[in-house]
């Protein structure tokens, strides 16, 4: 019964994304992409990766949807002048066969996989007690790889750094996105009232519970950014404008934190971002509560966009 | 089979059911506002059934109410967005 | 009782499908936003009965994810959609 499931589910993606692939209108694929990428954790949950889910969900389901339907409301009014300009026959033949080609490649790659597949999970649950966590992803994400985190961390300041710069020179510092308007008695308002507290306890509960259960700083940074665009958008919040002091100081006091643990690292147990023995579950739990706020506010400017309203 | 195994057994076909009724409508309703009506109401209703018949399964008294708290959540969102989806539709169809 | 719950899944998982289908291809921004509500609901359900099939509680949570963020995301919808003006204020008459 379940390979019939696992089929139906695998047919039912498959058919999505090829619609959303092929679909005119940008609107209409972003939607299709955003119901993609709800399938898609369930998918996770079938491949026994619920951390992931719980990110696809987060990510994929919400925020890039948000970030992607934005998108498509500024091309709107340079659709018609992108559809007019359709490439030749020639072209999209050889467009079509060098997309084939990759996929053949990429099928026989996967394909061609050793059985079983070589793996450092025996390794990695035979070392779990020393990291102190139940959770193996968070064993692995914070303990063994920890290195990876930490420049993922930075990566992603770095992206918003990024898309600070698009910011045209009058709005140098200024507010992200535009002005939100809603009626204070209507709809979205109740909705964006209601709904970010429980947000926030359920963010809170997610990342309490990574440490021995599948969850994490990561997912939780993200259900708390969506909740403050919810407010945003509703008009009940204003973005800050980017060149605050605390607003700053919030973005790097994460990555700042895990760095500094990382050269204590050095001082108390011989390598960057190695754990004194039985600190390991402490220091864990101080780099985790200090990257979900930074996260949080990384993630929710990112989503709000390139500064548009000058400070002042 | 036990009592409570046949009490989730009545409650998902239940659920299943209104989970058709609503496909059904989506499919056959001829407009935008009478779809929203019935992905909303009918397949809110499945989700209420389905979360009923799964209560007895649950791990303990709290992951029982962590369902129960599942969908009355997805009921409020349900109801909020559809205002919003319907005001939506209204703009958008240049017939009203 | 945990094939009749995969079937029960699997089953809504083919009403998806089908809602799917006439959804995406409805004319006009406001059929399409309903998918992210459609498969908010759908979704939840298969995930807690899947959950409940195999056993795995983290499942639930999951569950609590995906619910925020279909709002989430519909909200962005509407936001967005062709013809919807900044606010969201109820027409007079």
């Amino acid at each position: 019964m379940i390979e019939t499931f696992n089929a139906g589910l695998a047919l039912l993606v498959l058919a999505l994304a090829i619609w959303t692939v092929v679909a005119r209108d940008t609107f209409a694929a972003v939607v299709g992409f955003v119901a993609y990428g709800m399938l898609l954790t369930l998918v996770w949950v079938q491949l026994h990766g619920v951390d992931v889910a719980l990110t696809e969900g987060a990510i994929g389901g919400g925020l890039t949807g948000a970030m992607l339907i934005a998108a498509a409301a500024r091309l709107r009014c340079t659709e018609g002048a992108a559809r007019a300009e359709r490439p030749g026959v020639a072209t999209r033949l050889a467009a079509a066969l060098v997309a084939a080609c990759v996929t053949a490649a990429l099928a026989v790659a996967v394909l061609a996989l050793p059985e079983p597949a070589p793996t450092l999970a025996n390794e990695t649950a035979a070392n779990m007690a020393a990291t102190g966590v139940g959770n193996p992803i968070t064993g692995v994400l914070l303990a063994f790889r920890a290195m990876d985190t930490l420049l993922e961390a930075i990566v992603v300041l770095f992206a918003m750094i990024g898309v600070w710069s698009l910011a045209p020179d009058r709005a140098w510092g200024g507010r992200p996105g535009p002005l939100h308007r809603a009626d204070p008695d209507g709809i979205l308002a109740y909705l964006a009232r209601v709904l970010p507290p429980i947000g926030i306890i359920v963010a809170v509960y997610i990342f309490w519970i990574g440490a021995d259960l599948p969850g994490g700083k990561f997912q939780g940074a993200s259900i708390l950014a969506a909740m403050w665009l919810l407010a945003v958008m509703a008009g009940l919040t204003d973005a800050p404008p980017v060149s605050r002091t605390w607003l700053r100081v919030a973005l790097v006091a994460g990555p700042v934190v895990f760095i500094a643990i990382g050269a204590a690292g050095v001082a108390t147990a011989g390598a960057f971002l190695a754990y004194p023995d039985g600190l390991a579950k402490p220091l864990i739990k101080v780099i985790e509560w200090a990257l979900l706020p930074s996260l949080a506010v990384t993630l929710a400017l990112i989503l709000a966009g390139a500064p548009e309203r000058p400070a002042r | 089979m036990s009592l409570l195994d046949l009490f989730t057994v009545i409650a998902v076909c239940a659920g299943a059911f209104f989970f058709l009724a609503g496909t059904v409508g989506l499919l056959r309703f001829p407009d935008a506002l009478t779809r929203l009506h019935a992905l909303t109401k009918a397949d809110n209703l499945g989700l209420g059934l389905v979360v009923l018949g799964l209560l007895p399964h649950a791990d303990s008294v709290l992951g029982g109410l962590k369902l129960v708290a599942i969908w009355l959540l997805a009921l409020l969102a349900s109801g909020a967005v559809s205002q919003l989806i319907a005001r939506a539709a209204r703009r958008t169809d240049p017939r009203r | 009782m945990a094939e009749f719950l995969l079937g029960a899944a699997g089953f809504v998982l083919l009403m998806v499908a089908l809602g799917l289908l006439r959804i995406l291809r409805g004319p006009g921004d406001a059929d399409r936003m309903m998918a992210a509500q459609l498969l908010g609901t759908g979704g939840i359900a298969m995930l807690l009965l899947v959950g409940a099939a195999t056993g795995v509680g983290s499942t639930v949570d999951v569950a609590l994810t995906l619910a925020l963020l279909a709002a989430f995301a519909s909200v962005a919808f509407f936001k967005s959609a062709t013809g919807a003006p900044a606010d969201d204020a109820a027409d007079r008459g």
